[in-house]
């Protein structure tokens, strides 16, 4: 089953190139045929004359950018995108989400809707349509919404992830916030699963862990690129414990998602470090799974400064004491987790300490809230690798803060009249405030 | 790829225009080595061939500017006609009178804004029409005078008529308090009322401000101290390896503000990680719609010769973008209030150096409440002539009421004993209601910028959901 994916924007395109460059590095390792060709089944599919090209769409409202990604594509001799798969447009949405949603988006949707079936039409099964994007522009976040939404119209059966980039908190774009928040909601009744990825974050790992001096955006993508690669590539599931699973992204939205009111995803992909540290460096599984663990109860999303005073409640103390209890305020309870093993020795990993029902809310089944995914090809240059894809309360503070600021400005009404411009009024926005402050409350009472 | 045009109005228009050309076509020299007529040439540059069409292809024929310039006095534009940046232009293109408008507001802005409405909205409308996709215009000008200030805000407007979803970026020069122009802060105020309605974005430049800068890198220059011996033809002031050889007075001053709009544009017409549009300006710096005022500084001002020199200077260029000596109008900005702000990068610049310095410098800067982390960052690959890297960095301040508040007492000092009021309204068109207008505007500005800086209510509370 094949993945269709659609970069948009600037961040989109940008993480979409890496992505696919490090998916067919991994492809491309020692002694793993099978996991090839699979791989390849799923993203790539192969001309006349036997090279591959990316299932992918490009979209974004200036050219600059996707002239730049094709080259790149192209300068690793191994696979390049499709000559007909970009579209463009000469100006850009001005970081006006307003602008992307209510003008380019419907003006341009013809055009994106034909190269989506056509990429759609070329597969064999479509396993479901992956897009990638930031909340902090204007194309990614305005014109990707409205393509969701217009896919979601279109392919009413099919799966959408959509991959989202949150911005730096310090600022990339000063209304940033607002159309973060306007994005979100909108995303959140269309979309099957959101899966975020911080900037922060990200930058904090390739500083602190993989020690580069000089981090330069195309860094921060690789990592991005690795954590999405090492959910997608072909795994052995519980459904299919023998060749490898045909539908993953359904079988992550079965996992992941069980109720329409919580669709936000966090990734956490360990070990990472720089190559030079890493032909030095042995691991093993207990202590890889000991870390995630942690990390997961934690809420750390990175390898490191992991808070080791929290613990689980053990299910003997009642609800009301573990919340006064200091070692249990930061626990991040979670819905549903799915942990994803790649490399040597997979199957002597111990993975009880996740099935603890500690972890877990309350009124779910254990076994409907864990599963694992795991394969023995080494990924990406990493003997052992261990991700975690988890539903859970680590988002909140993020969400929360992103929430908080767009009021505040929004309070002044500053800017706004850039949004009414276009077509978006304030009825919009408190509509949208109200939608992100119910995901806000559900997440928080879990 | 988006066109801009540049519509430069006036003597100091002219000749700040003139730089900007020159510098352009230094800056695209240095980096198309080539010869081929590429994306970021046609954002500024028409490529035709001998008959003057449009040429095909891709080598670089001949070179023509998409711009307008217009003087109601011939000496400026005979001038340009005659010197080194002739070919760039074709006479149509500029559109001249011969008496001037003798330092007389009403006389641009009524009189010959009439007379040569049609002209002048034929010849943008021609150059708009070789545009692929028109994204911006360019108004250069000085408010103290006549034919810049007056002739200017008529195109101003005009501008806004005929093409209403094309950005209009104006800047503007503004007089000093010892403008020998006595007439300067009537010229202003009613000025000042046109671009608050009508233009999008106005960059103030002062004079006072770019002779401080072209004092201070000439002394730099002259000192000769160990160590700090500055290659004296990398400067923001020096115009070398442009096509204009001779250097004429003002020209250390107005190559200050060619450099501006190079690097404004610069993200747009060149590649770079992180891109920025000139409609993202518009868009992150203007929070309400009549407060588009913005300051600017550039940094650094020169190149030391010492190639050695540590990589601190990287932080030492980020904290002189926020220093009054760096500004291009006289302001402090650090003691006033910081409504939003955008870096603007170019060069061997990495995020991680761009992300510690934001850092570095948040606590140290007032910002607004409801905007505490409004910074707009962008990151351009192509560094300008002569420099590694450069910072252009733009902010909207409360610092500008200052200036504003100046030309008011001045404009007040004036009109309260109506002098030299007879030569306005003998005028036609001109009447005393526009200045009274005016001085409101100008007012009514400066009140909204003050009423930013007082502390607000506390922060509404926020929705809440019934559980």
């Amino acid at each position: 089953m094949s993945v269709v994916s659609l970069q948009l924007g600037q961040c989109g395109n940008q993480i979409g190139q890496e992505l696919f460059s490090v998916i067919c590095d991994d492809s491309n390792g020692p002694n793993r045929k099978k996991y090839k060709q699979c791989s390849d089944e799923r993203f790539f599919y192969e001309t006349s004359t036997g090279e591959l090209v990316a299932r992918s769409v490009l979209v974004d409202m200036e050219p600059k950018v996707i002239s730049q990604v094709v080259v790149n594509a192209s300068k690793s001799g191994r696979w390049t995108y499709g000559d007909k798969a970009c579209f463009s447009q000469k100006q850009g949405s001005g970081n006006n989400w307003a602008n992307g949603f209510c003008v380019h988006g419907p003006r341009h949707e013809e055009a994106v809707e034909n190269l989506v079936r056509r990429e759609i039409e070329r597969c064999d099964r479509l396993a479901g349509i992956f897009t990638m994007m930031s909340v902090a522009g204007g194309t990614g976040s305005g014109v990707g919404t409205y393509i969701t939404q217009r896919l979601r119209d279109l392919y009413p059966n099919s799966f959408i992830l959509n991959q989202v980039t949150w911005p730096y908190g310090a600022g990339e774009v000063i209304v940033q916030n607002y159309n973060s928040v306007l994005s979100l909601s909108h995303l959140y009744q269309l979309s099957d699963a959101i899966l975020v990825h911080e900037n922060d974050t990200v930058h904090k790992i390739c500083s602190r862990l993989m020690n580069i001096k000089h981090i330069s955006i195309s860094d921060v993508n690789k990592v991005i690129a690795h954590q999405l690669a090492s959910v997608l590539q072909p795994a052995y599931t519980a459904d299919s414990p023998s060749h490898y699973c045909t539908n993953p992204i359904g079988e992550l939205m079965s996992t992941l998602v069980c109720h329409p009111e919580y669709k936000l995803l966090s990734l956490c992909n360990i070990p990472q470090m720089s190559s030079t540290s890493l032909a030095y460096s042995v691991f093993h599984w207990p202590g890889l799974l000991k870390h995630l663990r942690q990390m997961l109860i934690a809420s750390a999303r990175m390898e490191e400064g992991i808070d080791w005073t929290v613990s689980a409640p053990s299910a003997v103390t009642s609800r009301g004491e573990s919340a006064t209890n200091s070692r249990h305020k930061n626990f991040n309870l979670s819905l549903a987790n799915l942990l994803i093993l790649r490399g040597k020795d997979v199957s002597t990993a111990v993975i009880d300490g996740f099935k603890d029902p500690a972890l877990y809310v309350p009124w779910l089944n254990t076994e409907n809230s864990f599963s694992t995914w795991s394969s023995p090809v080494a990924f990406n240059g990493y003997e052992k690798s261990a991700t975690l894809v988890s539903n859970n309360q680590s988002l909140l503070k993020p969400l929360n803060n992103i929430v908080r600021k767009a009021w505040n400005m929004f309070a002044s009404r500053a800017y706004v009249h850039q949004y009414t411009k276009f077509g978006i009024s304030e009825e919009d926005f408190l509509d949208s405030f109200t939608a992100l402050e119910q995901i806000i409350s559900s997440y928080t009472h879990l | 790829m988006t066109q801009s045009i540049v519509v430069q109005v006036g003597q100091c228009g002219n000749q700040v225009g003139c730089r900007f050309w020159d510098l352009a076509l230094r800056e695209h020299a240095h980096v198309n080595q080539v010869g081929v007529y590429d994306e970021a040439l046609s954002s500024f540059f028409r490529n035709v061939d001998q008959r003057g069409a449009d040429s095909s292809g891709d080598k670089i024929t001949a070179l023509k500017a998409r711009a307008v310039l217009v003087d109601m006095e011939e000496g400026v534009l005979g001038e340009i006609l005659q010197g080194p940046l002739r070919s760039l232009f074709s006479s149509t293109q500029l559109i001249s009178d011969v008496s001037g408008s003798g330092n007389n507001w009403a006389v641009g802005h009524h009189t010959y804004g009439l007379a040569y409405r049609e002209q002048i909205v034929d010849q943008v409308r021609k150059a708009a029409e070789h545009c692929d996709c028109l994204q911006c215009f360019f108004l250069i000008h000085s408010m103290g005078g006549g034919t810049g200030s007056g002739l200017g805000t008529f195109v101003l407007k005009l501008l806004e008529d005929e093409f209403p979803e094309v950005y209009r970026i104006v800047t503007s020069v503004y007089p000093t308090a010892e403008d020998d122009v006595i007439t300067s802060p009537y010229n202003s105020v009613l000025a000042m009322k046109e671009l608050t309605e009508h233009a999008d974005c106005v960059l103030p430049v002062d004079n006072q401000s770019l002779v401080d800068i072209v004092g201070k890198i000439q002394h730099m220059s002259n000192t000769g101290k160990p160590g700090c011996t500055i290659k004296k033809d990398c400067t923001i002031i020096s115009g070398q390896g442009g096509v204009v050889k001779v250097e004429k007075p003002f020209d250390a001053m107005n190559n200050i503000v060619a450099n501006l709009l190079l690097n404004i544009t610069s993200s747009a017409r060149f590649e770079g990680s992180l891109n920025m549009d000139l409609n993202e300006i518009a868009m992150n710096l203007v929070p309400f719609p009549r407060l588009h005022y913005l300051l600017s500084s550039l940094t650094p001002l020169y190149t030391l010769a010492d190639v050695s020199v540590p990589p601190r200077r990287l932080d030492q260029m980020f904290s002189d973008a926020f220093s009054k000596e760096h500004q291009l109008i006289r302001a402090d900005p650090k003691h006033n209030l910081y409504l939003a702000c955008a870096l603007m990068l170019r060069g061997n610049v990495q995020l991680s150096d761009l992300r510690r310095n934001i850092e570095r410098l948040r606590p140290t800067l007032p910002f607004v409440p409801w905007n505490q982390e409004g910074w707009k960052t962008s990151l351009c690959s192509v560094p300008p002539v002569c420099h590694s890297h450069s910072l252009l960095a733009l902010a909207n301040n409360t610092c500008v009421k200052s200036t504003f508040f100046e030309l008011k007492e001045r404009f007040v000092k004036l009109y309260r004993r109506k002098a030299h009021l007879h030569h306005y309204l003998a005028v036609d068109g001109m009447e005393l209601a526009g200045f009274n207008e005016a001085l409101s505007s100008i007012s009514a500005l400066i009140e909204e910028y003050t009423h930013l800086e007082s502390p607000l209510m506390p922060n509404a509370p926020r929705l809440t959901i019934a559980t």
